[in-house]
């Protein structure tokens, strides 16, 4: 039971390490892939903004100007405000951004046909048990859901522009204008030409935005990781620290005899250590085999505001954790045994 | 001409220091035991012959004294010295068997010889061995499923398997009844007639003491 428990105390600190690496990972490639479903060539974006930020900032009337660039197929604004911690909700001028991306593919319903009408993907919908017709409210507003679309573009949330504009005060701004271009290979040169003329403003190819989405623009999330990794190798080295006390406690007589039969305190203690790398390491593949659970389960749950990634790279990584702070933990009562006095020892009952 | 003894005890002593007590244990014990011999030593609680099976075994240093086995000298030695002696010189049987329960019988006495020399599998002449004792058709069960004379004869084979120059046996019929006491017992007599193996036997028992060549008699502190 002791020995149970110490795998299930290292395996649940390896599964939050990899469930918080996998949400990290998740969350980044799920926004890279939706930025780079509305297949746009071109990002420009208010000037002073950040990759995260989205927020109101830009003149919609920018995009006049980047239509006149030479290999502008055409551009459209888009205006995005959070709504909760995890999504936000983007208005859009719904013929101009058909005409970019080729359109949603929907799963139910169709289009907002009204300045009230909202679009959510499918993940939104399953996560909050929306269906179309529903009224929904976002931002303390009513809104009638026209239609559910396949997840994988843009955000979750889609609403009229110039609807979203009113509500936020942002009437006649946008956060992010999307450029396609007639020739993709010519991304370079217009993005070039685009910062001659939108000085101070920022434009990025695809490419580079997507690059960006990186967990080092997050802020404090590696700060975060990092904390929680560090609280798990506390845990951990509790765990197998508490363990491997009592195992010694346990056994008192029995490291006695190996004592008697002329154990070397290095015998005793690599025993034990031994002991403590193998619960690290059946500890750490239970906790691999939870992260599919949690992933599933964050899947299933709340499908639209977390993405959880399964990520390979950090099992040795997660794995190594548990090891070393099992070593940590073994190493006191390992000594203490590796110290104890045999007559004592072979006393005890 | 005698050969030299295989121990060799002179003045040996042993104090205790409990708290602000000073415990005698041992008042100047003088022994010698011949290779091949099978010594009885026999005397109330407290008389001090736990002690002398202790130091003999290098489980603990005496005070004050000499003290020699197989021509080692033992006052002096360290820690690690005496860990040394007890893999190979000296072998232990105990009252309880204090076998590994998470063992077999096999693993047992394979762990005597990893301890001592690295080396697992048994080697095939000890077969001869393990048949003298009885449990060549047991070494596969845990000492659970052994009888409590099944399981003192793994220990003496445990203690045995790597050839050390005396075997220690600590009251090794104290927890068996009279038929499985006698079976043990005959045992070691012929482990030490058959083998030539030194035997050392702590008993308070005078029939069990009657196996051996010779009865030494303490009490306090002292062999009369």
């Amino acid at each position: 039971m002791r020995t149970l428990i110490g795998i299930v105390v290292i395996g649940i600190q390896v599964t939050l390490v990899l469930t918080l690496v996998g949400l990290r990972e998740g969350i980044v490639n799920d926004q890279t892939s939706r930025a780079r479903g509305v297949g746009a060539d071109i990002m420009v974006r208010p000037p002073s903004s950040s990759v995260v930020s989205m927020s109101g900032g830009m003149p919609a009337r920018v995009a006049t100007r980047i239509d006149q660039q030479p290999h502008v197929k055409i551009s459209t604004g888009v205006l995005q405000q959070g709504t909760d911690l995890f999504n936000y909700v983007t208005g859009l001028d719904l013929a101009q951004f058909n005409k970019l991306s080729g359109g949603f593919h929907f799963l139910s319903g169709g289009p907002f046909q009204h300045p009230d009408d909202v679009m959510i993907d499918g993940f939104y919908a399953h996560q909050h048990n929306y269906h179309v017709g529903d009224t929904i409210t976002l931002l303390n507003k009513s809104w009638r859901v026209s239609g559910i679309y396949e997840p994988g573009m843009l955000t979750r949330v889609v609403v009229p522009l110039d609807t979203l504009q009113d509500l936020t005060a942002n009437t006649g701004k946008v956060s992010m204008i999307y450029v396609k271009l007639d020739d993709p290979s010519k991304t370079d040169q217009v993005a070039s030409q685009l910062r001659g003329v939108l000085k101070d403003y920022r434009i990025y190819s695809m490419e580079e935005f997507t690059s960006l989405f990186s967990v080092s623009n997050v802020p404090m999330l590696t700060g975060f990781i990092w904390v929680v990794i560090g609280l798990g190798v506390v845990v951990g080295f509790l765990a197998i620290l508490l363990s491997m006390y009592t195992a010694v406690l346990e056994r008192t007589r029995e490291i006695g005899v190996l004592k008697a039969l002329g154990a070397s305190p290095g015998y005793i203690l690599n025993i034990l250590l031994r002991e403590a790398v193998l619960l690290a390491i059946a500890g750490s593949i239970l906790g691999i085999l939870l992260s599919y659970v949690t992933r599933y389960v964050i899947h299933n749950l709340v499908p639209a505001s977390l993405i959880q990634a399964i990520v390979p790279e950090w099992w040795p990584i997660a794995g190594a954790i548990a090891v070393a702070g099992a070593l940590l933990g073994a190493l006191y009562p390992g000594l203490k045994a590796a110290r104890q006095d045999p007559i004592e020892a072979l006393a005890y009952d | 001409m005698t050969s030299e003894p295989i121990i060799a005890i002179r003045g040996l002593r042993k104090t205790y220091h409990v708290g602000d007590v000073d415990v005698h244990a041992l008042r100047g014990v003088d022994l010698d035991v011949q290779p091949g011999e099978f010594v009885s030593v026999v005397g109330p609680s407290g008389s001090g012959k736990s002690t002398l099976f202790h130091i003999v075994g290098g489980l603990t240093h005496p005070t004050s004294g000499t003290i020699q086995i197989a021509g080692r000298d033992l006052f002096g030695m360290s820690d690690a010295e005496r860990t040394d002696l007890r893999k190979t010189t000296v072998g232990f049987v105990f009252q309880r068997y204090n076998l590994l329960p998470t063992l077999t019988a096999r693993e047992n006495i394979e762990i005597a010889r990893d301890i001592a020399r690295g080396n697992g599998p048994l080697p095939p002449e000890f077969l001869d061995v393990l048949k003298l004792l009885g449990i060549e058709g047991r070494l596969d069960h845990k000492p659970r499923a052994l009888s409590g004379g099944e399981q003192q004869r793994v220990a003496i084979a445990r203690a045995i398997v790597n050839h050390p120059a005396i075997l220690l046996a600590d009251e090794p019929t104290g927890n068996l009844d009279t038929e499985n006491s006698n079976a043990v017992l005959a045992l070691l007599r012929d482990l030490n007639t058959r083998l030539g193996q030194t035997i050392l036997m702590i008993t308070h028992n005078p029939e069990a003491a009657s196996y051996g060549d010779r009865i030494v008699r303490m009490r306090d502190g002292h062999i009369e």
